[in-house]
């Protein structure tokens, strides 16, 4: 884009700031914007549950090496920033020896987020699992019902409804923390919204990348609500 | 030789429990118990609060592991003792074919909040013996109907009293036919008025000659349902007889001084 161009543009968008037609304008690029976010959210989420319920598992195993373990990983996970992880993984990670890899932004972001993340959905689940009551297991054990089973079966859905206010939380805060992948220069829809913000003079992408966000918690608030209500036929 | 085969059978105890030892951190709870159950039996025991009743019955289905002992279900070896006192418990595929012969009813239900009453009835048949759905459904209805709750099938145990939950826990029991049922106090976490219907459905069991072994503060079901009281204190047996005989002369000076206290 030439110099010209860029400059009328801009004028272009100052003279339409309030205007359908810049609206339209910076939509597109917005919605890129809300693409990455949308990855980087779902990705993390479908990999971070699944192996912080592992960890959970693990940190309630009776091997108490294990525990002390995952302890220390959520330890490291919750205690330093989710941003200098990030940056650790991409930018040091390639130095670590051994387990040394470049790994290009994306998928740097995603394991940052995942490791981070599965921290935290952990100690939900551990806290979900410990409240479930010892009679529960030996119902299930007099029953016949092996370990996995009683887990699968009678343990882990009740969890599901317990843990759904934190995890809603946790889900709602994921969101808004994709935000921070704008460190590895990736276009998410915070990042989109300051360079148009910054090209055009305006700050009416900062408004429309709020809307954004809001319908996206929105959304995630309207599935954990349904979620609850299904949960709401019985009580404990 | 079917005939000498049936015999052997029928005279195999279906618990031999010969002295069982259980520690909780320092206090011993069971010192040296030991009983054994033959097909058919109602075993009511009795006794005070922190005698060991209970942990004597969660021994039996390893619900809590002895320190020393030996427990035979049936003619299979649950656990045992080697001669250096080393406890030694059968591996776990075998440990829980054997406990799965054994069905049991908590003081506190535990029924599975998150499934219906129906739901409660076929989950172990449906998991731990992998029957279809179809195959099931009319068992659990039979065993409803048994205890009075068809009507109940698909409500919440939430939405049950006391003594139905009570009832739907012995159904859930029966659903995988154990040969020998335990009861841990079944009624002493009911109000008052509810303790009957539990009761006689543990009386119908009784009558249909299902062993049972059933810890219990009700002493008329004791001295009216079962063929044998046992009478434990301290973590020990001290007596062991007919119910008839238990209740009309007691032996020991602290069985009689117990009954007298609960009659």
């Amino acid at each position: 884009m030439t110099i010209q161009t860029r400059i009328g543009r801009r004028l272009v968008g100052v003279a339409r700031h309030d205007g359908m037609t810049y609206f339209l304008e910076i939509l597109q690029p917005l919605l890129e914007g809300t693409g990455v976010t949308l990855h980087v959210f779902l990705l993390t989420l479908a990999l971070s549950v699944p192996f912080g319920l592992g960890l959970a598992l693990l940190r309630l195993s009776p091997w108490r090496l294990v525990g002390r373990v995952v302890n220390g990983y959520i330890w490291l996970m919750r205690g330093t920033p989710l941003m200098l992880q990030m940056l650790f993984i991409y930018f040091a990670l390639p130095f670590v020896p051994v387990i040394g890899v470049r790994l290009p932004d994306f998928p740097a972001a995603i394991v940052a987020f995942v490791l981070n993340y599965a921290a935290y959905f952990a100690e939900i689940f551990r806290a979900g699992i410990q409240s479930i009551e010892r009679g529960q297991y030996e119902a299930a054990k007099v029953l016949g019902l092996s370990y996995g089973q009683t887990m699968r079966r009678v343990v882990l859905p009740q969890v599901v409804k317990r843990i759904l206010p934190p995890m809603s939380n946790e889900t709602i805060t994921l969101v808004k923390d994709t935000s921070l992948i704008y460190v590895l220069a990736m276009n998410d829809l915070l990042r989109a919204a300051r360079g148009l913000v910054q090209r055009d003079f305006t700050t009416m992408p900062f408004v429309v990348a709020a809307a954004f966000y809001l319908l996206m918690t929105l959304v995630l608030t309207w599935g954990f609500q349904y979620l609850e209500k299904r949960h709401a036929v019985y009580d404990d | 030789m079917p005939s000498t085969t049936t015999e052997l059978m029928d005279v195999t105890p279906m618990i031999a429990a010969r002295k069982l030892y259980k520690r909780f951190g320092r206090a011993e709870v069971l010192k040296g118990v030991s009983l054994t159950i033959d097909k058919g039996e109602v075993i009511a025991v009795i006794g005070p609060s922190g005698s060991g009743k209970s942990t004597f019955l969660r021994c039996l289905n390893h619900l809590e592991v002895i320190d020393a002992g030996e427990i035979v279900i049936e003619g299979d070896t649950l656990v045992d003792t080697d001669a250096s006192g080393c406890c030694r418990y059968a591996p776990e595929p075998e440990l829980r074919r054997i406990c799965r012969k054994m069905g049991m009813v908590f003081q506190q239900f535990n029924l599975f909040p998150h499934l219906t009453v129906l739901q409660n009835i076929t989950e172990a048949p449906i998991t731990v013996k992998g029957l279809s759905r179809e195959a099931v459904i009319p068992q659990a209805e039979e065993l409803l109907r048994k205890v009075g709750l068809l009507e109940k099938r698909d409500a919440y145990p939430a939405r049950l009293s006391g003594g139905q939950k009570q009832r739907v826990a012995i159904a859930r029991a029966l659903a995988m036919e154990p040969d020998i049922m335990l009861f841990d106090e079944p009624t002493s976490a009911l109000d008052p008025e509810l303790t009957g219907e539990v009761l006689r459905s543990m009386r119908q069991l009784a009558d249909e000659r299902m062993t049972m072994l059933v810890v219990t503060h009700e002493m008329a079901f004791a001295r009216d349902v079962s063929t044998r009281v046992v009478f434990m204190d301290e973590g020990e047996i001290l007596e062991a007889r007919a119910a008839r005989e238990m209740f009309a002369s007691p032996a020991h000076p602290r069985t009689r001084a117990f009954l007298e206290h609960m009659l």
